[in-house]
């Protein structure tokens, strides 16, 4: 089943990769360059409910816009229309994907019922800090997703530490929930590695940390 | 002026000095559509002069034909989303750099003199510092790096004024769909864009407006053309995309932006304001002092607000036709 969102002028694909049962959707947030699954992951086939996942813009089956001009918060902003059909859910990202869910999380903290942060394709992001300022313009901004422009611009955004966690200071502050983000990666770029030094993350098998959210009213 | 007249025609409208451009075309800039304005003589040495955030290059209509008549092919541009270039899906720094970039490619592939207010100011700057071989010298009006104030609060309070302009942004987003500018008289709109600009004149904001805002398609039936508009509205509506809005988040911090001006390859003239105001970015001499590069010239005139070259045209593009002399 697949739900088309309006986001401004991008339409945003949300795929159901299982809708028959009842109860808090698991939702997947893929990695940079990346797409939705097919079907439910096997790493998740234990959660219990139903299980969505969204093509971020200019990725899988959601619009490439012209001209590019990506950032993590408007990524942000895609996954939070698909939280506004879902209703409340337990947000699972893969790299790129990861981080996103971690904003999502502060953004919206009584909406989303644990965050979990996995290792994928764009988890570093454009590292802690600005480097050398350059022009970056892809040579074909073809149509084919996913549009070239994600794919160079994502790679570049900042991320420092210290706003990543006051993402997470603001959901486990604003959250009911004792443990609301839960980091299942290995990889730790520095906003993760920064992220998991702080009350209210639990570093955790990813089974686990779904049972955890599965467990939870 | 007859009152009707400054409703119905924007042709009508005049402004002492003001003179629209000489030339117009598009660039295609990664497959969106950016409107490219010229003053002065097109085969005189070209300059790129970039407008500030939430304006368009007609609002230089006085300042650029000051800047031709020195010599220069002043080759400005509406960024994304405003004036008459395309609205964007997305919009960012990055974007808008690159759309100046490839504005100036299509002028020339040789370096030129850039000149830019505001927000226009600062994405040259930082075109200035990522292709130093495409810029001779800098001129950044009221657009050079300030700092954040940082309000004095307790980390809890300050995570719930966080989440209250989180929420704000994406409640915004999720609107952004059925988004439209408020319709109203050329008037109203001057009125209204006089807000956030208190020191320009009704005259020139009314100027603005009618060369900044469109007309609403016709209404298909019902309204009388003897009817007034005020039914429907008032019949125009600024160019500027309704999704774009002030403020914002993120990760960027302007420290960031001053580390990099020691380091600026072209000579550098900046124009502060002096007096305060909505949309000025309160930059002093006392914060950039440290981070000037070698030689930089910092002009503050008194009494002058955010926007210099609009209050003072003739004095600013003195002593830019001078410094690029």
């Amino acid at each position: 089943m697949k739900r088309i969102l309006r986001h401004g002028k991008i339409d945003l694909a949300l795929h159901g990769l299982r809708t028959g049962p009842s109860g808090r959707p698991l939702f997947l947030l893929h990695g940079r360059g990346m797409r939705s699954p097919d079907r439910v992951p096997d790493a998740v086939s234990t959660w219990p409910g139903p299980v969505w996942a969204l093509d971020f813009t200019g990725h899988g089956a959601s619009t490439v816009p012209a001209g590019g001009g990506y950032f993590v918060e408007i990524l942000m902003a895609d996954a939070d229309h698909a939280l506004a059909e879902l209703g409340s859910a337990t947000v699972l990202g893969r790299g790129l994907g990861a981080y996103v869910a971690l904003l999502l999380a502060g953004a919206r903290p009584n909406e989303v019922r644990g965050a979990i942060l996995c290792d994928g394709p764009g988890l570093s992001g454009g590292g802690p800090r600005p480097v050398t300022p350059t022009v970056l313009v892809p040579k074909d901004p073809g149509p084919a997703p996913p549009d070239p422009f994600a794919l160079l611009e994502l790679a570049r955004d900042v991320r420092p530490p210290d706003y990543a966690t006051s993402f997470v200071r603001q959901t486990t502050q604003l959250s009911d929930l004792e443990r609301p983000i839960s980091v299942c990666a290995a990889e730790r770029p520095d906003w993760l590695a920064a992220v998991i030094e702080e009350p209210g993350v639990l570093v955790t098998p990813l089974a686990e940390a779904l049972a955890h959210y599965a467990a939870l009213k | 002026m007859d009152v009707a007249q400054t409703i119905d025609d924007p042709g009508a409208i005049s402004y002492a000095g003001a003179q629209a451009p000489a030339r117009r075309r598009t660039v295609d800039a990664g497959g969106l559509a950016i409107a490219v304005h010229e003053w002065g003589d097109a085969a005189a040495p070209p300059l790129l002069l970039a407008h500030g955030g939430f304006d368009f290059a007609r609002t230089y209509d006085v300042f650029a034909p000051l800047l031709a008549a020195g010599g220069w092919r002043v080759v400005s541009w509406d960024q994304r989303g405003h004036g008459d270039s395309q609205h964007a899906a997305l919009y960012s720094w990055e974007a808008d750099v690159r759309d100046a970039l490839a504005v100036l490619d299509s002028t020339t592939r040789g370096a030129v003199p850039f000149v830019g207010h505001s927000k226009g100011g600062s994405v040259l700057t930082q075109l200035a510092d990522a292709c130093p071989h495409r810029v001779t010298k800098l001129v950044n009006i009221d657009g050079l790096p300030s700092r954040a104030r940082h309000p004095d609060v307790a980390g809890h309070e300050r995570s719930l004024l966080r989440a209250k302009e989180l929420a704000g942004w994406l409640d915004h987003r999720r609107r952004t769909k059925d988004a439209e500018r408020k319709s109203g008289t050329l008037a109203d709109l001057a009125r209204r864009r006089g807000r956030m600009n208190p020191r320009l004149s009704p005259e020139w904001l009314l100027y603005l407006a009618s060369v900044g805002a469109r007309r609403d398609a016709a209404e298909p039936s019902g309204s009388s053309a003897a009817e007034p508009s005020g039914s429907s509205g008032g019949g125009f509506r600024w160019k500027l995309d309704p999704t774009l809005r002030f403020g914002g988040f993120g990760p960027w911090r302007p420290e960031w932006t001053l580390l990099r001006l020691p380091g600026l390859a072209p000579p550098l003239l900046g124009f502060l304001a002096s007096v305060s105001e909505p949309m000025g970015w309160d930059t002093t001499e006392e914060i950039l002092r440290p981070h000037l590069p070698p030689g930089a010239e910092i002009v503050r005139l008194p009494e002058t607000g955010h926007f210099i070259h609009i209050e003072r045209p003739r004095e600013v593009a003195d002593r830019v036709l001078a410094f690029l002399a």
